[in-house]
């Protein structure tokens, strides 16, 4: 009765707190279930339940090995050959996490770019082209739409468009993460995830990221991990908080920076751990 | 305390125990440099000299040293010339070598595909210690069982006496398998693993992934280790000379016996007194092979360093 206000709002604090995007109204398109990630014996993922709203970005943060990128690498099966993962990853109403499901179709529609930018050693063109050729698509002219479409919509088009036969790996850092991007929507995923996409890259080319990101949203649903709060707190509508390999906390972005529930997650967005 | 500055100059130029220790390896490693920089000179001159005496001395043509089909040094011909033309041995080593490397190349490279990419585990853990058996046998024993085993089956499959290029070709197969397939596996292991999941993120299936990105990006470590199989397919003699058939004749065809360098000399020093032509002309079989393993390592440098520009 007596307690000072800040005791009060402890006792107030949950263990765990999640509000599904669903019960705000938006389209699903992909959730996870029951999800369990092990290395050999050793549990990285306990329970992840997360929704994923259409056109939305969703932010998963936490400290350095709470499990935030395995549970995103898991999403399109990138775990496969490294960890055992149980549950359903439910993709538009298909478990994807299925053992028949042919993960090199699946990933065409989930699609990644990770923490280091990892361009081929070919040229520009041909890293945007790869993903395309292997799926059999050779005419010159659909190839060129594809790579100026795919480049404009990653913000690079402008910087590169004479120099599309030049090495990708004489690319700053940030264009060759932008390079990145433009290759994995060149093949029109639904799904694009990115591991911690700005994380070696300096605050100019982590703001031009940034702004392209918000562009793609219109045609995609974007899932990333990053440790920058900021960045979470700038771009996502979404934020899930991940700890010790559970998500204790999930709800909008806003709720999470301005009004968290749970202990952990206070400390964690207002910087006294992690 | 405070120490005065000639103090701490002293103590600051004074030779610690450290420092002495740090010229002490200096020492030791210069030496090293100049012992093993002084036998490769040494090497290098006493066989230049010797090769070059069938030049100098026996006035041979260079040209007709390297183009002559017919070696006989102790006969000399019409004109009065010993005929001492290389031409048929240095075809016989080139054939061999070239044949065995592409016969070797595609196993040794699926070898290291399978070991590294498809089963690193289980795979890896049979292979590696195969290969490295493969290498630790001694070349005689590879000459004994071409000998024994692939020269009578080429006789019996093509005819002729079952010596010849094709046996050689069989039995260095084998013997330079294990250094590409060695070589091949480092080449593909220093593809960053970065590549592999750019590609399978895009959806590229594994296959696609080896052959696409992998493989493309290995292609200088993999080009090293077919040309370091190579220098060693030249320089084998042993078991070669066992298997080749012996007969410095120009090979027409792949069963007929033939000759390579190594095969010549190691048959031949044994018989030649020092200082004559015939043992002159050996020596200058022996500088060839020396300028050849110097070529096939400028080539190795050239493709590391054009590797490294990628």
């Amino acid at each position: 009765m007596f307690m000072s206000s800040d005791v009060q709002r402890r006792t107030a604090m949950q263990e765990r707190h999640v509000t599904q995007p669903h019960e705000a109204g938006h389209p699903i398109v992909l959730a996870t279930e029951d999800l369990h990630v092990y290395y050999g014996s050793k549990e990285a993922i306990f329970e992840g339940d997360l929704q994923f709203a259409q056109n939305q970005i969703t932010a998963l943060i936490g400290p350095s090995g709470s499990g935030k990128s395995t549970y995103l690498r898991s999403l399109n099966r990138m775990n496969d050959r490294i960890a055992t993962v149980k549950g359903r990853i439910m993709y538009r109403g298909v478990d994807i996490n299925q053992p028949d499901i042919d993960v090199y179709e699946m990933r065409r529609r989930v699609g990644m770019v990770f923490q280091r930018p990892n361009p081929f050693a070919k040229s520009i063109y041909d890293n945007i082209a790869f993903a395309l050729r292997l799926r059999g698509v050779t005419a010159k002219t659909k190839l060129d739409e594809i790579v100026e479409t795919s480049l404009r919509q990653a913000a690079l088009w402008e910087q590169v468009k004479d120099d599309l036969d030049k090495s990708a790996l004489a690319l700053s850092g940030g264009q060759a993460q932008r390079l990145c991007i433009a290759r994995a929507i060149a093949v029109k995923p639904d799904i694009l995830l990115l591991d911690e996409p700005a994380s070696a890259l300096d605050p100019v080319s982590t703001s031009q990221l940034e702004d392209t990101l918000l562009k793609l949203k219109q045609h995609y649903t974007i899932i990333i991990v990053t440790h920058n709060m900021q960045q979470a707190a700038r771009i996502s509508e979404y934020t899930a908080f991940f700890n010790q390999g559970r998500v204790l906390e999930y709800d909008t972005t806003s709720q999470i920076f301005t009004n968290p529930q749970v202990q952990v997650t206070s400390d964690y967005v207002s910087g006294n751990f992690g | 305390m405070t120490k005065s500055p000639e103090q701490l100059e002293h103590e600051l130029k004074r030779r610690s125990k450290a420092a002495k220790l740090e010229i002490w390896g200096r020492v030791v490693s210069f030496t090293a440099l100049i012992i093993i920089a002084a036998v490769v000179v040494a090497i290098i001159g006493f066989v230049a000299s010797k090769g070059l005496a069938t030049f100098t001395t026996n006035h041979v043509n260079l040209w007709s040293f390297l183009s002559g089909k017919d070696w006989n040094p102790s006969i000399t011909d019409a004109h009065g010339k010993p005929e001492v033309g290389a031409l048929s041995m240095i075809v016989g080593s080139f054939l061999i070598t070239i044949l065995s490397a592409l016969v070797a190349t595609p196993f040794a490279i699926g070898t290291a595909v399978f070991m590294n990419e498809i089963s690193p585990g289980k795979g890896a853990k049979i292979l590696q210690p195969v290969t490295e058996l493969l290498v630790g046998i001694p070349s005689v024993v590879y000459g004994f069982i071409g000998l024994s085993v692939i020269v009578p089956f080429t006789r019996a499959t093509f005819g002729g006496s079952g010596f010849g290029i094709l046996s050689g070709t069989c039995v260095l197969f084998v013997m330079i398998l294990p250094t590409v397939t060695s070589m091949s596996a480092d080449a593909l292991r220093a593809v960053p693993r970065y590549y592999r999941e750019a590609s399978l993120a895009l959806g590229a299936t594994q296959w696609q992934t080896i052959y696409k990105v992998v493989l493309r990006a290995a292609t200088p470590g993999l080009m090293t280790a077919v040309v370091f199989g190579m220098a060693r397919a030249f320089g084998e003699a042993l078991a070669v000379q066992m298997v080749v058939g012996n007969a410095a004749l120009m090979p027409h065809s792949l069963v007929d016996p033939a000759a390579t360098l190594t095969s010549v000399l190691t048959t031949g020093i044994g018989n030649t007194v020092m200082g004559s032509l015939q043992n002159n002309a050996l020596w200058s079989l022996a500088l060839v092979l020396l300028v050849m393993s110097l070529v096939f390592n400028l080539i190795i440098r050239l493709i590391g360093r054009k590797g490294r520009l990628q």
